[in-house]
């Protein structure tokens, strides 16, 4: 049986798909990114080369994955970068509080980090006294009205200018509503250079953590990570331990797909390379750089060989961009850190497939996700396997929450079915009753009442299949 | 933290080995290549595309357009890193109105005349890269990071001969692949975002315009 806490996303998603607003700003945000990124890619054969090369980059980097962090934990020692690890969220969020208290910082600015709305880290520092303020535009206004962000890269997606100005004009000190995007930037501008100024500490995300040179590179595009990482005193860095590579050099073609996937730009405005604190004779930088190292269930998801390419993903968001149905019901319906495809895969593999068995069941596997995907992850075979772990039990498995899926009534339905299939006789009287009398079923049946909330009845054919065949081979022969 | 650090990479060791990863064919980065004015071309497009402004000079002349621009802009105050040789020599030059204002000390010192009041700062590079459009920055002691950062103009000198093909050649060129220091930078335009609905909106955290003083240095 499903536990009462289980989220169900068809839930969630039904009410999505009835408020218009919602699907009206996905459909223009999401056709706007499919335009873009195919306008990167003219060369189709181009493409496919750079997946490849980008697939096998991450794939040998996933191969050393052990070895290459303890290689990145001793080059940025080595560089004056401490390195702390954490299994889980808990962990990781207090090692920062530790930290953060160890220098008395009571004020952070924050750049986009996944790993840390992953930790649900600034609800955490909030509740211990530390204000952490995110300073991603988006993430600015999402955090005003204390949402989460309903797209990994575009996290306030789901809003439109109208809704943003008015919680501008009554959330920001002196604000006048305005629509106008530039003005509109311009106030947060206002707001946050202040905020980067007196900031005691800096938190921000990586995009790809070198293990030879210890080097951490963050790609964006409104300078609020160099903001963070460059202007406070310290600056902490949190990663989940499957983005590192081997080498600089790997990291050219990853960030060429990256950002073209992402958002279409060929390139991004900021590509910063950070590789230590503030170094001897220098006028600026933190004194301190910390890299907090996350596992939080990726390392059993390593230990499985056909589920590990989940962990090649470098975060760019196309699935989700290109996915029928995030399109439709936007971020907020998955209630995961990462929706859409990728999320689909990655929440029930770290949450547990039992609790999160709906999400691996919202998708028509039209594939769309894994054609995209720049690292080649097969999301759809993934989550057709996902779903059989969800129901069975089986012991080489490391998957969180094997077999918790099964529920008695899955049960019985297959049971019946199997007992129909094997009894041609009754199988045939009940196919006649249902081309004969199909019709009548009341739309509000149970289960045909799922299907009937959006759509259209089905109605059975009048004659089944087998009956025509025999009807058809009467007049031929 | 310790315990944390060993039951990680125990489980990560315990992985069954996967197959060997899929062969790597490096080709379609190697190929971005073009001849030496064309390189010049190509970065120009892509930053204008991103809404940087060009300034051309000569190897012999670009204080003075550096200094032009500050007049016609009536730029008051511009900052620059004392240590840097192609700094020093604007400086030594210099006879414009704006104030030139040395990076000389730590920024702790004047953390909020630098965020409040400095209108321009002036770095060198250290190249470009032409695929893409964007220079690089290796900023230290002589060019503090935050020169090109606060500042709601950033004015930066790129000499032509610098340019690299792709970001891939630069890290093979300029030995980054060995050895980097705390800070090294790629910048291809103004500070920008399109977070909401989509709009590109410029100068939201960093510089607001991004100058390039380009320097026609090719024989």
């Amino acid at each position: 049986m499903h536990a009462e806490t289980d989220i169900l996303f068809r839930e969630s998603a039904a009410k999505a798909l009835l408020d218009p607003h919602l699907r009206a700003n996905f459909r223009r945000a999401m056709d706007g990114l499919i335009t873009k990124r195919k306008a990167q890619f003219p060369d189709p054969a181009d493409l496919q080369e750079l997946r490849h090369l980008s697939t096998a980059i991450r794939s040998r980097s996933l191969l050393n994955l052990p070895a290459l962090l303890v290689q990145l934990e001793a080059a940025c020692t080595r560089n004056g970068i401490q390195v702390h690890w954490a299994e889980t969220c808990e962990q990781a969020n207090q090692l920062v509080l530790d930290i953060l208290q160890a220098q008395g910082a009571t004020r952070l600015v924050k750049g986009k980090s996944m790993v840390s709305e992953e930790m649900h880290l600034n609800a955490f520092l909030e509740s211990h006294g530390i204000e952490a303020l995110e300073s991603d535009l988006g993430e600015y206004i999402i955090q005003l009205d204390g949402e989460t962000p309903s797209h990994i890269i575009m996290p306030a997606i789901h809003k439109n200018k109208d809704q943003i100005a008015r919680q501008f004009s009554q959330k920001i000190k002196d604000a006048k509503y305005t629509e106008d995007v530039d003005e509109l930037t311009a106030m947060a501008r206002k707001v946050l250079r202040q905020k980067f100024l007196e900031a005691d500490a800096g938190i921000s995300g990586v995009n790809f953590a070198v293990a030879n040179t210890g080097t951490l590179c963050l790609v964006e595009n409104e300078g609020n990570g160099r903001m963070s990482t460059h202007v406070p005193p310290l600056h902490i860095a949190i990663m989940g331990l499957e983005k590192v590579v081997a080498r600089l050099e790997d990291v050219a073609p990853l960030y060429a797909i990256l950002t073209r996937s992402a958002t279409g730009q060929a390139v991004s405005t900021y590509f910063n390379l950070i590789s230590g604190p503030r170094g001897e004779g220098e006028k600026d930088g933190p004194q301190a750089v910390h890299l907090v190292i996350l596992d939080n269930g990726r390392s059993r998801i390593y230990g499985d060989p056909q589920l590990q390419a989940t962990l090649r993903c470098i975060r760019c968001g196309a699935c989700m961009n290109h996915c029928p149905v995030y399109t439709r019901v936007g971020g907020h319906a998955y209630e995961a850190t990462y929706p859409g495809p990728i999320g689909k895969i990655l929440t029930p593999q770290m949450e547990g497939v039992g609790v999160r068995h709906d999400l691996l069941h919202g998708s028509s596997l039209c594939g769309a996700c894994g054609e995209v995907c720049p690292v080649e992850i097969p999301i759809p075979d993934i989550l057709v396997r996902l779903r059989r772990e969800a129901t069975h039990q089986d012991p080489a498995s490391f998957v969180a929450g094997k077999g918790t899926g099964r529920t008695d009534a899955e049960d019985r339905a297959w049971r019946l079915w199997a007992a129909l299939s094997k009894r041609p006789g009754l199988y045939r009287i009940l196919t006649w009753f249902a081309t004969r009398f199909g019709w009548a079923l009341p739309s509000g049946a149970p289960l045909i009442r799922d299907w009937t909330r959006f759509r259209t009845k089905p109605i059975p054919a009048r004659r089944s299949l087998s009956e025509r065949m025999r009807a058809e081979r009467g007049t031929h022969d | 933290m310790t315990e944390a650090r060993t039951a990680i990479l125990e489980r990560l060791s315990a992985a069954p080995a996967g197959g060997p990863p899929p062969p790597e064919d490096t080709a379609v980065m190697a190929r971005r290549h073009w001849p030496a004015a064309e390189r010049v071309a190509r970065l120009r497009k892509g930053m204008e595309t991103v809404r940087t402004e060009f300034l051309e000079a000569s190897p012999s002349d670009w204080p003075s357009v550096v200094q032009n621009f500050c007049d016609h802009e009536g730029i008051k105050s511009l900052l620059y890193g004392p240590g840097n040789g192609d700094a020093a020599a604007l400086a030594a030059s210099w006879d414009g109105d704006a104030t030139l204002l040395p990076y000389d000390r730590p920024v702790e010192a004047f953390k909020t005349q630098l965020f409040t009041e400095v209108e321009a700062g002036f770095t060198s590079t250290v190249g470009g890269i032409a695929e893409t459009g964007g220079i690089l920055l290796m900023p230290g002691p002589d060019e503090p990071r935050l020169l090109s950062l606060v500042p709601p103009i950033h004015i930066a000198l790129l000499r032509a001969s610098t340019i690299q093909d792709s970001l891939w050649s630069a890290i093979t060129n300029l030995g980054w692949g060995d050895s980097l220091p705390p800070n090294a930078l790629l910048i291809s335009g103004p500070s920008k975002t399109a977070d909401i609905e989509q709009t590109l909106a410029y100068g939201v955290h960093g510089p607001k315009r991004l100058i390039v003083v380009l320097v026609n240095d090719l024989r």
